[in-house]
């Protein structure tokens, strides 16, 4: 079951690593894109990372939050980190400016599968708030455009209102071989797209299911709905990824808070092929 | 303790036990093994032997510990006390970090623990059995972890053989007990006038040179091992792995987990004294100038409230899906995780339960009604 990344892990995993704040971007009253620079040369010229791995980031004093690293890995010395403030030490990190000093242990976990999919169609399915894991794939896929084919991105909220980054699902939409699907569940009246639960698009989307790679995020209950209305379409378990979320205080598959069934979603996530996660997906009280 | 040592034999009479504690000593070591302390058995020095808990011996059974006087002269009837060798290797509370502000940014020095040499004395099949879970979690995975490293290595271990087995045990049923096998430099079983001692490593066979030690006659290690092998068979309670872990998988939705949740009061004894729970929260210290600040591991539970939060939400909010988690994480996601099932049978979740759950009755309720039903 050896699926680390072929990065070389540091000596000692628990060791957090200045990185100054080189860019800070509101994406919405509660979110906040950091693009981060480690301080140590030597450390940032061997810093590696796929899409959807994720970093500890550290406020001194405070503690450490696990964010996914959304920037491009052809470009690991600036990382940017999109954080959703929610609780205290995300409080402080939001409150953070461009010149101040957060930390940083990484990179963790298994990101998007990125490779395998090459060639193939891309059929991103995200619901909720932000879905940054997913963000970093797509970023990628549109900097390598020749080498996937065509890209349907289905995004789902709850209400109009929720929906963050409107401009960049505009700036998503004007890609070639690109189509942008937008749902809400209650209906507003600025709202000109879908109305309705994320997986009603499906019907709407054409693509073909011997040939497409699924790259989902959002709540566990919706990605099983997903997943399970998209087998119906034909597609397999192992050509479907998942990106999940738990708490984590190590990152590194010891400290026991991050388990789903027989998973650490630190470690063996948190990107993860749909066939082994999903008897666990969405399952309450675990 | 290396695998390929070739064990050998030998008597250490009774009177020639100092001489252990002398050797030990002359190379360095400081020696811990079980004593009397406010009325109950944890690790402590070991001065002379005198310090043993001579004269004492525990009785265990679900939500039950005491300790009995005796007329006997041996010094290892105690078979255990809440401790596990769990704190000797895996802190209670590490400090990981301490990360200091400088001019404009920080600087994190890493804070490994002293590498004393530590001899243990007195260590059990089930807690040996224990370690090499906990080995193959903080060494053995994708990042080998340096703190655990620098408690482990420091370690002489000399293991004392069952020959009694508590109400609580089941060592026998998971294969790792009464009789230790490997994992420790020397190995004890304590008769009445005389120990016989076995080498398990190197370090151990050149420590034993020191002791006087005579011949063992054949007949004495036969009926020793007769003596583990009825101490095994005088065990009454049991699991049995052979449908693990699919089985408790499966159970998921069982009515038994609603029964233990009514009694279970989330005190997290069991997963305290467990010798191979490895969870654990990071406490960040700050100093009151904000200047420098102190992170530390320090043992969680996964019956504690916040183990299972998440940003705004609880993923396990009741007891029902704590005592599920743990249960099932022991029995059966341990086998994925690590190859090995996460429980050894010492009992010690049994004892400490506050109302006495023991979680050979809960595996066979969870088990049985499953097949009953066919499923």
């Amino acid at each position: 079951m050896n699926m680390e990344s072929a990065i070389s892990p540091p000596m000692n995993p628990f060791v957090i690593h200045p990185a100054v704040i080189k860019e800070k971007r509101q994406e919405a009253p509660e979110i906040v894109t950091f693009r981060l620079q480690l301080e140590d040369p030597a450390i940032r010229k061997q810093f590696r990372f796929e899409p959807g791995q994720f970093n500890m980031v550290y406020a001194f004093g405070v503690g450490e939050v696990a964010i996914s690293i959304v920037s491009d890995p052809d470009h690991p010395r600036e990382l940017d980190h999109t954080i959703r403030i929610v609780g205290r030490t995300t409080d402080v990190i939001g409150r953070m400016q461009p010149g101040d000093r957060l930390g940083i242990r990484g990179p963790f976990g298994k990101g998007w599968p990125m490779e395998e999919a090459k060639g193939s169609d891309i059929l991103i399915v995200t619901g909720g708030l932000g879905c940054a894991p997913v963000v970093g794939a797509i970023e990628y896929i549109f900097r390598r455009r020749e080498n996937y084919g065509m890209m349907n991105i289905l995004h789902g909220v709850k209400a109009p209102h929720d929906l963050l980054y409107r401009e960049r699902f505009d700036a998503w939409r004007a890609h070639p071989r690109t189509h942008v699907w937008l749902t809400s569940d209650e209906p507003g009246k600025t709202w000109h797209y879908h109305v309705g639960v994320v997986t009603e698009l499906f019907d709407r989307v054409q693509f073909d299911p011997n040939h497409t790679f699924v790259m989902m995020c959002g709540p566990e209950i919706m990605m099983r709905v997903a997943s399970h209305l998209l087998s119906q379409r034909g597609l397999t378990p192992d050509r479907m990824y998942v990106s999940l979320e738990r708490h984590m205080a190590c990152g590194i598959g010891l400290c026991g808070h991050c388990q789903l069934g027989p998973y650490f979603i630190c470690k063996d996530g948190p990107v993860m092929r749909l066939d082994r996660i999903l008897p666990w997906l969405g399952k309450s009280g675990i | 303790m290396n695998p390929s040592h070739t064990a050998s034999w030998g008597i250490l009479n009774r009177r020639d036990f100092p001489r252990l504690l002398d050797a030990l000593r002359t190379q360095g070591y400081r020696i811990i093994g079980p004593t009397l302390q406010d009325g109950a058995v944890k690790w402590g020095d070991i001065a002379t032997v005198d310090d043993f808990p001579v004269g004492w011996r525990d009785h265990q059974s679900p939500g039950h510990y005491r300790l009995e006087r005796t007329e006997s002269f041996r010094y290892f009837d105690i078979v255990h006390g809440a401790e596990s060798f769990k704190p000797l290797t895996f802190a209670p509370r590490e400090t990981l970090l301490v990360l200091e502000r400088t001019h404009k940014t920080f600087v994190a020095t890493p804070i490994l623990p002293d590498p004393e040499p530590l001899a243990v004395l007195g260590v059990r099949a089930c807690d040996l059995a224990g370690l090499a879970i906990q080995d193959r979690i903080f060494l053995h995975g994708p990042y080998a972890d340096p703190y655990y490293r620098a408690r482990r290595d420091r370690l002489f271990i000399i293991a004392v053989q069952c020959t009694r087995a508590l109400d609580t045990c089941f060592c026998a049923s998971m294969g790792t007990g009464p009789q230790a096998t490997a994992g420790f430099d020397l190995a004890l079983i304590e008769g009445d006038a005389d120990f016989v001692v076995q080498t398990g490593s190197e370090e151990g066979a050149r420590l034993a040179q020191h002791l006087s030690l005579h011949p063992v006659p054949p007949e004495r290690l036969r009926q020793e091992e007769i003596r583990m092998a009825a101490c095994a068979a005088s065990q009454t309670r049991s699991i049995d792995q052979s449908a693990l872990p699919r089985a408790l998988y499966d159970a998921h939705d069982h009515e038994r987990w609603d029964d233990v949740a009514r009694r279970c009061l989330a005190c997290t004894n069991c997963t305290m004294v467990c010798p191979t729970c490895f969870c654990h929260g990071v406490e960040e210290q700050p100093d009151l100038m904000w200047t420098r600040s102190e992170r530390a591991r320090v043992w969680d539970s996964c019956f504690t409230p916040d183990h299972g939060y998440i940003h705004g939400k609880n993923l396990r909010p009741t007891i029902k899906d704590r005592y599920r988690m743990w249960l099932t994480h022991k029995l059966a996601a341990w086998i994925d995780q690590f190859g090995m099932s996460g429980c050894v049978g010492c009992g010690r979740c049994l004892t400490w339960c506050p109302v006495g759950i023991d979680l050979t009755e809960e595996i066979k309720e969870l088990i049985r009604s499953r097949q009953a039903s066919g499923s």
